[in-house]
Formats: C-alpha cells, sequence, structure tokens
C-alpha cells in the first residue's frame, strides 16, 4: 500500500481463540494503584497469537 | 469503530475492534474519514479530489488511497465489527479464581502525607500490624483459591510495609517453603515510602521481589509539599539517596518510581525529567492524585489541557531519549502490540473483587485496596473466605461492557472500564465512569500509540537508507 503504513498487532479475534489462561498479572498490581488499564500488560502466554 | 488523531506529525488510526493500527499520509487520512462518516467510495473520492487540488493531488492518488482503504477493510483491520460484548457477560459466569493478594501488612506509616487516599495508612480505621499468622493464613487463603493458575502476586503494602518488615519477611520465607509442593510461583512487590530502607531491605527485596515501588513525587519541593514526617519535616533528602542505592543494587531493573501529580504540580513532567536526569532512574511512573473532588490538591476540568500537553512533551522527549541512546520508561507508555493482553483480559476489567483482592492486618477482605475499611465493601475473611458474593457478582461485570458511557469510546479495550474505585468515589457506583481520569486515560493512549508509531517509522526509514 502507498498510503498506509500497518503496525504489527495482535489480532484481537484470534486472541479469542487461543487467549485468556488468566496467567497475567492483574493489572493494578504493579505499580499504579490508583488508574486501571490493561494495556501495558504483557501477555504471559509467549506462545499464544 | 475507529479512532483517528494527529500527533507528532504522524495521522494515526486505530480501528478499535481488531487493534490494529495504521498511520496514513493526509490524504488517507480524509479518506478514511470520509468513509467512516458514511460517505460511498466515489463520494469521497469527489471530495478529496476537491479538498486536495490546491495540493496537486492527482485522480490516481485518490484512487489508490481509497483501494487501500478498502483492501483494509476486507482483511479485517478497519471497520472491524465488535464482536465480543457476549463474551464479557459470560464473564458473571466465569469460575471465581483468584491469584492476587495485597496484603495490607502495616495499617500505620512514618510519613504523615496529607494527600493520602489511605489516612496516613490507617485506612480511615485502627492503626495495626498484621501477623505472621494472618498473614500465613492469606497465603494459604490465596494458594486454596488459586485453581491452577501457576503465577501468584502478593503486593506488601500499607501504610509503610517496612514497619512490619519482620513479618514481610517470614511470609515470603513460608511462600517459598510451599510453592514447590503446590505448583505455584509467588511474585512479591513491595510498595515503599523509602524511610525505612536499610541494607537488610534491600538484599532481601533484590533477592525476593519481583517488583519494587518507590513513591517519590519529584522534585524536592514537589516532593516535600506532601510528603512529610510526622514533625512536619520534607522526606526527599532522607529517601533519594536510599532509593539511589536500592536501585543501584537492583540492577536497574524490575522497579518503579511511583509519584503522585496533584493540581500544584500539573508541569508534572518536570518532576519525572529531575527523577531521571538528576537522579539517575529510569523506570518511572506517575499518577494523578486521587482525591475528594473539594480537595485542594484534587484535579480540575481546567488542568485537563495543561495535563495533556504534559504528556505529550514527555512522549516526545522519550522519543529523543531513546535516539540518543538513553531511554526512559513510563509505565502508562508501555505497549507491547504483538505480544499485549489478549481479549479476554481486555475485557475483564482490573480483577478487583474477584482475582485480586485487598487483605487488611486483621484479614478482612475487600475488593481492593481503595475500599478498604468501607463496612459496605467488606467481603469476608481469609478464614470464611467471600461470604458477599453479591459483591463479588456485581465486580466481574465492572467491565466496558456494563458502563454505557464506555460503549462508543475508543479507548475501551486499553482501559477495561478503568478503575472502579475511582468510579466509586466519582459517582457513588462502581459501575459509573470518572470522567476526568477517562480523559487523562485516553490522551495517555493517544501518546504511547504515538511513541509506537514513531519507533516503526523510525525504524522503516532506518532500513530505507
Amino acid at each position: 500500500m502507498k498510503h498506509i503504513v500497518t503496525l504489527d498487532t495482535r489480532d484481537m479475534a484470534k486472541s479469542a481463540v487461543n487467549g485468556g489462561c488468566g496467567e497475567c498479572q492483574t493489572s493494578c498490581q504493579s505499580a499504579c494503584k490508583t488508574s486501571c488499564g490493561v494495556a501495558n500488560q504483557p501477555c504471559e502466554n509467549k506462545d499464544a497469537e | 469503530m475507529i479512532h483517528q488523531y494527529i500527533l507528532n506529525g504522524y495521522h494515526i488510526i486505530l480501528d478499535v475492534n481488531s487493534g490494529s493500527i495504521h498511520v496514513t499520509d493526509p490524504l488517507a487520512y480524509e479518506a478514511i474519514r470520509l468513509i467512516d462518516a458514511g460517505k460511498t467510495p466515489e463520494e469521497a473520492g469527489r471530495e478529496l479530489l476537491a479538498g486536495f487540488a490546491d495540493r496537486g493531488v492527482t485522480e490516481q492518488e485518490v484512487q489508490e488511497s481509497l483501494a487501500d482503504v478498502e483492501e483494509l477493510r476486507r482483511s479485517g483491520k478497519l471497520f472491524s465489527e465488535e464482536t465480543f460484548a457476549d463474551k464479557a457477560f459470560d464473564l458473571k459466569k466465569r469460575n471465581t479464581v483468584i491469584k492476587a493478594l495485597c496484603l495490607l501488612v502495616a495499617h500505620t506509616c512514618n510519613l504523615n502525607c496529607s494527600y493520602c487516599f489511605a489516612a496516613q495508612g490507617n485506612f480511615h480505621g485502627q492503626h495495626g500490624l498484621m501477623s505472621f499468622e494472618t498473614g500465613k493464613r492469606a497465603l494459604d487463603f490465596l494458594v486454596e483459591h488459586s485453581g491452577l493458575r501457576r503465577n501468584l502476586e502478593v503486593d506488601f503494602f500499607g501504610g509503610e510495609p517496612l514497619m512490619n518488615f519482620q513479618v514481610c519477611k517470614d511470609l515470603v520465607a513460608y511462600a517459598r517453603s510451599i510453592e514447590k509442593e503446590k505448583k505455584k510461583n509467588f511474585r512479591f512487590t513491595l510498595t515503599t515510602n523509602g524511610v525505612g530502607i536499610t541494607d537488610e531491605v534491600i538484599e532481601w527485596a533484590n533477592r525476593e521481589c519481583h517488583n519494587v515501588v518507590l513513591s517519590l513525587d519529584g522534585r524536592k519541593e514537589v516532593n516535600d509539599r506532601f510528603r512529610k514526617d510526622y514533625a512536619g519535616n520534607g522526606s526527599y533528602d532522607r529517601i533519594v539517596p536510599k532509593f539511589q542505592e536500592f536501585v543501584r543494587r537492583r540492577g536497574g531493573q524490575g522497579y518503579y518510581m511511583r509519584g503522585t501529580f496533584t493540581h500544584f504540580n500539573t508541569d508534572f513532567t518536570e518532576d519525572i525529567f529531575h527523577m531521571a536526569d538528576d537522579l539517575g532512574f529510569a523506570e518511572l511512573s506517575m499518577e494523578p492524585v486521587v482525591a475528594d473532588p473539594d480537595s485542594p490538591s484534587a484535579l480540575t476540568r481546567e488542568d485537563l489541557p495543561v495535563i495533556f500537553e504534559q504528556y505529550e512533551i514527555l512522549a516526545r522527549d522519550m522519543l529523543r531519549r531513546e535516539r540518543e541512546g538513553k531511554p526512559i520508561t513510563f509505565y502508562h507508555y508501555m505497549l507491547d502490540l504483538e505480544h499485549g493482553p489478549c481479549i479476554y483480559k481486555r475485557i475483564s476489567g482490573c480483577g478487583s473483587g474477584t482475582e485480586y483482592l485487598a487483605v487488611t492486618a486483621s484479614g478482612d477482605l475487600y475488593p481492593c485496596h481503595q475500599f478498604v475499611n468501607d463496612p459496605e465493601y467488606r467481603m469476608g475473611d481469609i478464614w470464611e473466605g467471600v461470604t458477599r458474593t453479591d459483591l463479588r457478582d456485581s465486580f466481574k461485570l465492572c467491565n466496558v461492557y456494563s458502563r454505557p458511557e464506555c460503549a462508543d469510546c475508543w479507548a475501551k479495550l486499553y482501559c477495561a472500564g478503568g478503575c472502579a474505585a475511582n468510579a466509586y468515589h466519582a459517582t457513588g457506583d462502581i459501575h459509573g465512569t470518572y470522567e476526568t481520569g477517562c480523559e487523562i486515560f485516553k490522551k495517555r493512549i493517544e501518546c504511547a500509540l504515538m511513541i509506537k508509531v514513531a519507533q516503526a517509522m523510525e525504524g522503516r526509514q532506518e532500513k530505507e537508507s
């Protein structure tokens, strides 16, 4: 494509199939303790798409 | 649903449901806006030709950009459909597995910070220290209710947890003694104001704690405005050298310098840069204060434009630092686009009241540390377990799909519905929305995505050159 560059991102639809193991950190636990967000939580399942 | 914005010269498109992120030229950016507004490709083409005539854009370029848009739409990376709502409501039926506890090992503190949400550590209740027996039972409770989850997180919190250091040490030793047999992996976090840091604490925490959160608000005058001892003396001079030694011996990893900004320092990037440039810290977190709206330190709607500008300044400066080989990490700008959370994580909320609970010194259970000692939110205790299953069910549905305001929000799969405690304090309902917090969150995500875009585009330029 000449006009658009697409970054590599995790496919949310595929993650609905192979995600959900629950081994990841709870959102609030690591640093903030006041403003929840999930975006910066790494996935613990390195094999998942 | 899409979200499009221009930041730092980049034209950025987020396709909300697929999670795809695109960088466009101005022509494709406008093409996407027109198609999203309901124009047909023919109508959009005519408007683009007219709108970009002064820039010498040709019919062929317009058609190419529209073809790019169509290709992304067909591949499910643009204007993708929402297919996750049913999964969110299924969450109410999910098994309740607990995987994280916040242990309030000390309901007391050696600082007297006036903005403390925990009321100087006693959470508006009695001062007290958690006994080893209570803490041990809390760890057993966690193991018993963790199902097949292997990774279990425990945060030593307070008050000031180092005022009960011996119990912290004993609890870690106990956890290590059972984790192999129980097939668990305990990850401990210590959150401390720094006053009680000693060589022994450093040696212990750097051996046993997966993460340490070190409270410092930044510049001396900013830190010492609130972070004072009971005699009224600021803590900066006492804690900074300890934090520096702590982090140095930790190898500069697995820590956050965690500050709070208030109405009095909306220029908080100065505090972040002070911690980075003057004090040598590279892992940084700076949070908006949680305060009663009537408090002088509370952030106001009028503060928002200043705060937004600060987040942009920070994002641009982080890119500069990276180019110069001296990067810093800002907690809220850490995005892993390829290996970030799955959709279940993104729709299930923060986990408070369900997979994450706070345990008081006396063993009572609360949905999280911010609800402690609110009698309406006492969920049970570590001996009887969760007895307020109605509360647990209510928290299970505390996610983006339970909040009408979130339905049309482009950031919903990045925030998962936000903080239940903030919502409660702002609206009286855990399913409400804390609008100021939402605005701040969205700005942070825009900046974080821009950083990813800039890194990707700069990487492409390097390859091409």
